[in-house]
């Protein structure tokens, strides 16, 4: 039978990499204006998760074979029991946590890298800042917060905490390099001389597509395009998300009923339509959610396995 | 048995010289190389011509493909624009330098080997058993993962390489991954030697499971004529510093935040 050119294309859950918890649904302190799921202090979309559901979801990612844990939101750190949550995840496997830094607290900095200190795994903090400075950045997350987000920063480099520094571009894609020049040289200023920083594009969904545009009718991922493409660069083959509302197949899709895979793990092993928009941007770009510690890039070629006698 | 695993060689035959001769001493009985013969140091023919007269049983790593292949890249899949700039100019070089027989040579070594000996079975591969250029950090792969990597191989050792950074790990379900370590840098610890791995295999007892001993072996090597011959060669300053300080300089940005932490950079 032969792929119409129009037929989405599909993709299967190849294995549970990254487990993510929509820890804080789409609650959040900040309402920034590109934000794929709308996040702000009156979404209640998405609800808070409860420490019972992450640890049992925890305890059934161990026979998936989870490589890593993702808790993101909203603001994570608005849910009352993250940090236990995330020292609950170090037990085990490693553990990120995305966060815009505006509402840390001392003390569960000093509880979280404890927490890590004695354990074997990695705790990273992935701190979005959408540009160097804040006139690129409080325009899209809000006034003021560029200076809140760098004293976050500064209070999790006094921790012994090397972030992870994401920023949605909003910038043409070849000023990529000048951009990443400058964040070097303002959170060297701020004491983070060791960032890793990585660049996201923008999601045309949610406020993003009130903002600017939303994508078209014809922005789809055709099955045709999957013949030879890597599919392990799209989060769906390896990755589900942990809500108070079943399990999605992505953090991205919350929006769409059809994301929604089940009420379980099991429920969600199943194979995913790439019947959106979204889809493309993460079909252009690649492993947008992974950390730089995690991504493999294409394989080209290859010799086939041996035995050795 | 005694076995000795390597990998990362990164063309500093100084330090592959030093090794084998190691092994030697140490009644080794068999050497194996799991793959990135070249990249970073000088003179990448050196470390392929030591391979075939020693009779080292080699795996193909990223940069072999690549090399093999003769590809636009190494495949290391950095993601600071930095670290990819110097992986480019290292790689031109090094593609440039290897000669069409050790090219031929790279191109048809296998992805993986399967092996058994003293009645352990081991997979041998570069990063991981699914991917060649996958990184196994030691803070990033949990206990579940690395016994879904493993079991459809069927081996109760995985042996691989890629990250760096040696480590091993039995898993609850009582198998093993050992990352070998590399020949061709530090280990980002701010000591001038280098890695390689002793497997010391033992018959299985009833009730005792495989017996594997894993020793981590420094090497120490003459790296300030590595550095020099670097310099020599138009290397970036970058990597000498890394070889005279044994701190790494670059592909900085794919550590985990453990691993991070413990380098100077």
């Amino acid at each position: 039978m032969s792929i119409a050119s129009t037929d989405p294309g599909q993709v299967s859950l190849a294995g549970l990499d990254e487990l993510w918890f929509q820890v804080a649904g789409t609650r959040c302190n900040l309402a920034c204006t590109h934000c794929f799921i709308s996040c702000s202090p009156h979404n209640d979309s998405f609800g808070f998760l409860s420490m019972e559901v992450v640890r049992k979801s925890l305890i059934e990612s161990v026979g998936w074979g989870v490589r890593e844990y993702y808790f993101t939101g909203g603001e994570p750190f608005l849910n009352p029991d993250l940090v236990e949550m995330l020292v609950l995840a170090l037990e085990y496997g490693p553990a990120t946590v995305l966060t815009n830094a505006t509402v840390l607290k001392d003390e569960w900095l000093e509880r979280l890298r404890g927490a890590e200190e004695q354990g074997r795994y990695s705790l990273e903090f992935r701190v979005s800042i959408d540009g160097p400075d804040a006139a690129t950045n409080d325009p899209i997350r809000g006034e003021g917060t560029f200076d809140r987000a760098m004293c976050g920063v500064e209070r999790l480099v006094r921790h012994g905490v090397l972030p992870i520094i994401t920023m949605t571009r909003t910038w043409a894609e070849a000023d990529d390099q000048r951009v990443l020049s400058r964040f070097r040289d303002v959170l060297a200023q701020h004491g983070c001389d060791r960032p890793r920083l990585k660049v996201l594009p923008r999601l045309l969904i949610g406020a993003e597509a009130i903002r600017t545009c939303g994508y078209g009718k014809t922005d789809r991922v055709s099955a045709r395009m999957l013949d030879g493409y890597d599919s392990d660069q799209l989060i769906c083959s390896h990755s589900r998300t942990v809500t108070d509302s079943g399990v999605f197949v992505c953090p991205i899709l919350l929006d769409e009923p059809s994301a929604r895979l089940g009420g379980t793990l099991a429920e969600a092993d199943r194979s995913f339509t790439l019947d959106h928009g979204a889809c493309v941007t993460c079909y252009q770009y690649g492993a947008i959610c992974t950390n730089p510690s995690g991504q493999s890039y294409e394989q080209m070629g290859g010799g086939a396995g041996g035995v050795a006698t | 048995m005694r076995l000795a695993f390597f990998g990362g060689l990164y063309s500093n035959y100084l330090a592959l010289e030093a090794a084998i001769a190691d092994a030697k001493r140490r009644d080794v009985q068999k050497v194996f190389c799991l793959g990135d013969m070249g990249a970073f140091g000088p003179h990448p023919d050196r470390v392929v011509s030591l391979l075939r007269d020693a009779d080292v049983t080699c795996v193909q790593g990223n940069y072999d493909d690549s090399i093999g292949n003769e590809l636009a890249d190494c495949q290391c899949g950095y993601t600071d624009p930095r670290d990819n700039l110097f992986a480019q100019i290292s790689y031109d070089y090094t593609l440039e330098k290897t000669s069409p027989d050790h090219r031929r040579w790279l191109r048809e070594l296998p992805a993986s080997l399967d092996l058994e000996r003293s009645g352990v079975r081991m997979h041998l591969c570069h990063g991981s058993p699914r991917r060649t250029n996958e990184f196994l950090w030691e803070s990033t792969a949990s206990d579940a993962f690395l016994d879904r990597l493993i079991e459809p191989t069927g081996a109760e050792v995985v042996l691989g390489t890629h990250t760096g950074l040696h480590w091993t790990r039995t898993t609850p379900r009582g198998r093993r991954f050992v990352n070998v370590g590399v020949l061709g840098r530090p280990a980002n610890d701010g000591r001038t030697n280098v890695w390689y791995t002793l497997v010391d295999l033992s018959e299985h007892r009833a009730g005792a499971g495989p017996g594997v001993e894993v020793e981590f072996v420094p090497v120490e090597y003459d790296f300030g004529r590595l550095s020099d011959e670097m310099r020599q060669e138009g290397l970036p300053g970058e990597f000498v510093t890394t070889i005279e300080s044994g701190w790494w300089t670059t592909c900085l940005e794919v550590l985990p935040s453990r691993e991070r932490r413990r380098g100077r950079y």
